[in-house]
């Protein structure tokens, strides 16, 4: 059957240019989210090796900035969010037994929109006065000043929110509609539940982000005032409607990296997801508050005690969903039979991280506590430990556990575990030392720092190249297991359960082209 | 921007070894590991510290106990071991518990927290007002009451930041004017900001709060003991943000007086000197300090700027064209559209005397030679 279908479609650079095919395009996103992750990554080195010891050496501090900014976005917008719609893109149909996505030109175009805002945003650094350098969170009134880079990446970030947009709403429009007969929602694979979510938190919250970059822009080019006091504008009001975006933002991130977790889990214990309700119904919960919680980002600018106690109670309450989510995965793991192959390591890494990222954003709601932590590394070392502690590990956990399904062949399991310990060495000797760093007084966002903060940053310093040279062994296996290997079997691990381990390895071009029943 | 990094890599290489000789030359320095918060020395401090330690107790208790039946679990249940999984999953019991445990963990912290929120919002009673402006990249303070007022800038030379001379203990945490409080009383803060969004942040007083224009915020102090205490700006404010520190000398009651009374002598001189007739070599001397205290962090210490966002001052329009034009747009600011940032006004910043100097300084150095002399005088007449 695959044959034939082979026939059909074109090769070459038109096959990518013009693919509507949920597989090409997931593959598309994952090289894109994989290309700017190197690009993010390097950028993470410039700054890092500025702050290897106190002093200015390296760059000057307004290209710090735009390294820090465009770092930033580059992660967010350019190498997390578009990996997992990637994951997405390929996993979704064949999870739940559907032939593509619900709406494959619209696939097409979702994906294209972000190589040319990618380059939209990396351009802003060679513009007149650099790119931005306000920070991601692009505050007024500073991001009002700064030159035309600031605009390139205004105009960028819209295109990703579009982008964004799109994605989800294909991602919604194929888990409601085309579920193979039998799929109930409540019978979904937990991946499929996750990604559900998220799209609707996406579509929820980046139309609120394209208003606050909208009107920076309307402040920046034509007179109005709504960030700006002088004019009778209101600065803060950019901070609560950018964090109305931002901290869904959060679990936009996080969530598709905790259905992952979800999925290798029981796979590797040998033993069903343990309380399938309760985790959809606490990532429901966790969505939910996600929304009204935002102002736990600007405890400082001067709330009333009434704003101040309601964001600190309705963050520290998301601290339940999540604690059951963690509650169950060790449960799903206790009394089964586990094997430890790479995509575990990653599961149980992230879990193991992301519960570091979670307490210590449970610190930070706080608020008397936070007056201290906010705007320092400890909020660096903290949003590390959830973005790349959860997310990048569900990431890998997720790859290696779908490689040997995309490419029909094994990866090297050896340098699997090599990349997974050599990473966590890394990244946790780059980020936990920044707790002690913000504890003691450092504050983020700084190119030079005070004699006293030098030893934890010599140890992040050097822990930062460790982690991203370890890299280089991922790019190894992922292309030695593009080229060839030992055949992959169809279900490729013995405990995996779930539509897309019912088809060949590698799997034919159209997913389901009948679709199967679920009992 | 990387075309620019390549090019000047030998010069970075050359930077990089004489660092790592400073560096290795002032160990004693750098031997330092602090784990948490630097020593609170006000009852909101202590409270802080009290419920960081207590919160982050319960979460490592929390962390232990959790990842500890996973470790036993990946010890004793694995494959490997011929353990046989168990077929259940689902718990009701369980589930309910799990939830109803962390909620009254949750409410146990909560508690403690709002009163310590609470203390820390009651600015009443408080026995001197101290108004703090944050600035791109300095800090206005004045004493309304005491009718002082002054700013305060970093006092680290350049040549330590340029790692072209020994960096001494207080590096990038050092002002020319400490702000100073007295020891034992309330202090009322009120704080703004005049450009961009600051924070003012003092770690051992246990304050931060956002300096935000347009906006007033308030918060309280008291210091139970003399000391320096010594913070930074905690909010992205541009190019030299890292750039802004805070000193607080907290002193004995009758010191403080002392201090105030002092603090006016200066401010009589000061403008005293507007009144007087400079020689040009006195203006350039005081020019050049004020130059790099108020002009350089935007148009460089060479006047050179920065390409696409802040104008270069040597052959600049306005530094070599009429003067009175110049004096203006030091006065009132300029926005040309041209750059990125605008000029901000200084008039509130400068004295006469600092502002004849400034612009004297600036059209006879920096590669600019009008020959002009600005007198306090003449910038008096055009403050309007």
């Amino acid at each position: 059957m695959s044959a034939d279908h082979h026939a059909e479609h074109p090769t070459g650079i038109s096959r990518w240019l013009f693919t509507t095919n949920h597989k090409d395009i997931g593959t598309l996103y994952l090289v894109f989210s994989f290309i700017m992750a190197i690009v993010g990554g390097v950028m993470s080195l410039v700054i890092r090796s500025e702050l290897w010891q106190p002093g200015l050496q390296l760059v000057e501090p307004n290209f710090f900035n735009q390294m820090t900014t465009v770092h930033a976005l580059v992660m967010i917008f350019g190498f997390a969010m578009p990996a997992f719609v990637g994951l997405a893109n390929w996993m979704i149909p064949m999870m739940i037994g559907a032939p593509d996505m619900a709406l494959p030109r619209m696939n097409n175009w979702s994906f294209w929109i972000l190589p040319f805002a990618a380059t939209l945003l990396i351009l802003s650094l060679f513009m007149p006065g650099g790119g931005p350098a306000g920070g991601w969170t692009i505050y007024p009134p500073l991001s009002v000043q700064g030159g035309i880079g600031v605009d390139f990446t205004l105009l960028a970030i819209h295109m990703l929110g579009i982008s964004s947009i799109l994605g989800s709403i294909n991602i919604i429009a194929t888990v409601l509609n085309m579920r193979a007969p039998g799929m109930t929602l409540m019978k979904m694979p937990m991946f499929a539940w996750t990604w559900l979510i998220t799209a609707f938190l996406l579509i929820a919250a980046m139309p609120v982000l394209a208003g606050a970059v909208t009107m920076l822009i309307t402040d920046r080019h034509f007179g109005t005032h709504f960030f700006d006091a002088a004019g009778g504008g209101d600065p803060v009001l950019f901070q609560h409607v950018f964090w109305f975006f931002g901290h869904p933002e959060v679990y936009i991130l996080v969530l598709p990296a905790f259905g992952v977790f979800s999925q290798i889990i029981p796979t590797f214990s040998r033993k069903p997801l343990f309380g399938y309700a309760s985790m959809v119904y606490a990532t429901a919960s966790i969505a939910f508050l996600s929304f009204i919680v935002w102002a736990h980002h600007m405890y400082t600018v001067g709330m009333p005690m009434a704003g101040e106690l309601f964001f600190m109670y309705s963050t520290m309450l998301i601290a339940v969903p999540t604690g059951v989510k963690i509650f169950n995965w060790v449960s799903t793991m206790w009394r089964g039979s586990m094997t430890f192959e790479t995509p575990m390591l990653w599961a149980l890494g992230g879990v193991f991280t992301f519960a570091v990222g979670g307490f210590s954003g449970l610190m930070l709601a706080i608020t008397p506590a936070d007056f201290q932590y906010q705007d320092t590394y400890f909020v660096v070392a903290h949003f590390h430990y959830v973005i790349f502690g959860a997310t990048i590990y569900g990431l890998f956990a997720a790859i290696y556990y779908w490689l040997p399904k995309w490419t029909g062949h094994l990866y090297n399991e050896t340098l699997g575990k090599w990349h997974f310990w050599l990473t966590t060495i890394g990244f946790n000797l780059t980020f936990f030392p920044q707790h002690f760093l913000g504890l003691a007084g450092m504050p983020r966002r700084i190119p030079d720092y005070a004699l006293q903060f030098t030893e934890f940053n010599r140890w992040s310093t050097i822990g930062a190249f460790f982690t991203i040279i370890s890299q280089l062994i991922f790019f190894y296996i992922a292309i030695r297991a593009m080229k060839g290997g030992a055949k992959a079997t169809d279900q490729v691990w013995e405990g995996a359960d779930g539509l897309e381990w019912t088809l060949s390895s590698p799997p034919p071009y159209h997913s389901f082209a009948v679709a199967p029943k679920v009992k | 921007m990387f075309i620019k990094l390549i090019r000047r890599f030998p010069g970075i290489v050359s930077r990089l070894i004489l660092g790592l000789g400073l560096w290795l030359s002032a160990p004693a320095v750098f031997a330092d590991y602090a784990l948490n918060f630097q020593k609170p020395v006000t009852p909101v401090a202590h409270r802080i510290l009290e419920l960081h330690n207590m919160i982050l107790l319960i979460c490592v208790i929390i962390f232990v106990l959790v990842f500890g039946v996973m470790f036993y679990s990946i010890f004793a249940h694995r494959k490997s071991r011929g353990y046989k999984p168990a077929k259940f999953h689902d718990n009701a019991t369980l589930e309910v518990v799990w939830t109803v445990i962390p909620f009254l963990i949750l409410v146990s912290m909560a508690i403690p927290s709002t009163a310590t929120l609470l203390e820390m919002d009651d600015t009443s009673k408080s026995d001197l007002t101290i108004k703090i402006t944050g600035y791109q990249w300095k800090w206005k303070y004045d004493y309304p009451d005491q009718d002082v007022s002054f700013f305060s800038t970093l006092a680290t030379p350049r040549d330590q930041i340029e790692n072209k001379a020994a960096k001494e203990q207080h590096y990038l945490l050092e002002v020319d004017n400490p702000i100073v409080i007295p020891v034992g009383k309330k202090v009322r803060f009120l704080v703004t900001a005049n450009d961009v969004i600051h924070s003012w942040w003092v770690p051992q007083l246990g304050v931060k709060k956002d300096a935000i224009p347009g906006f007033i915020n308030e918060f309280w102090t008291r210091a139970d003991e003399a000391g320096t205490f010594r913070g930074q700006c905690a909010e992205l404010c541009g190019k030299d943000h890292g750039f802004m520190p805070i000193v607080v000398n907290a002193v004995n009651p009758e010191d403080f007086t002392k201090w105030v009374a002092m603090q006016k002598d200066k401010a009589a001189a000061e403008s005293a000197s507007g009144a007087k007739t400079w020689s040009k070599d006195e203006l350039l001397e005081k020019g050049k300090k004020a130059y790099a205290g108020t002009c350089a962090a935007c148009h460089g210490v060479e006047g050179k700027g920065i390409p696409g966002v802040f104008p270069a001052l040597d052959g600049s329009q306005i530094a070599t064209g009429p003067v009175d034009e110049h004096i203006k747009t030091v006065l009132h600011g300029r926005a040309t559209g041209k750059f990125g940032a605008q000029m901000p006004a200084f008039a509130a910043q400068l004295s006469d005397a600092d502002a004849a100097a400034i612009i004297t300084f600036e059209r006879n150095a920096l590669g600019n030679k009008t020959g002009d002399v600005v007198q306090p005088s003449q910038v008096k007449s055009l403050r309007k």
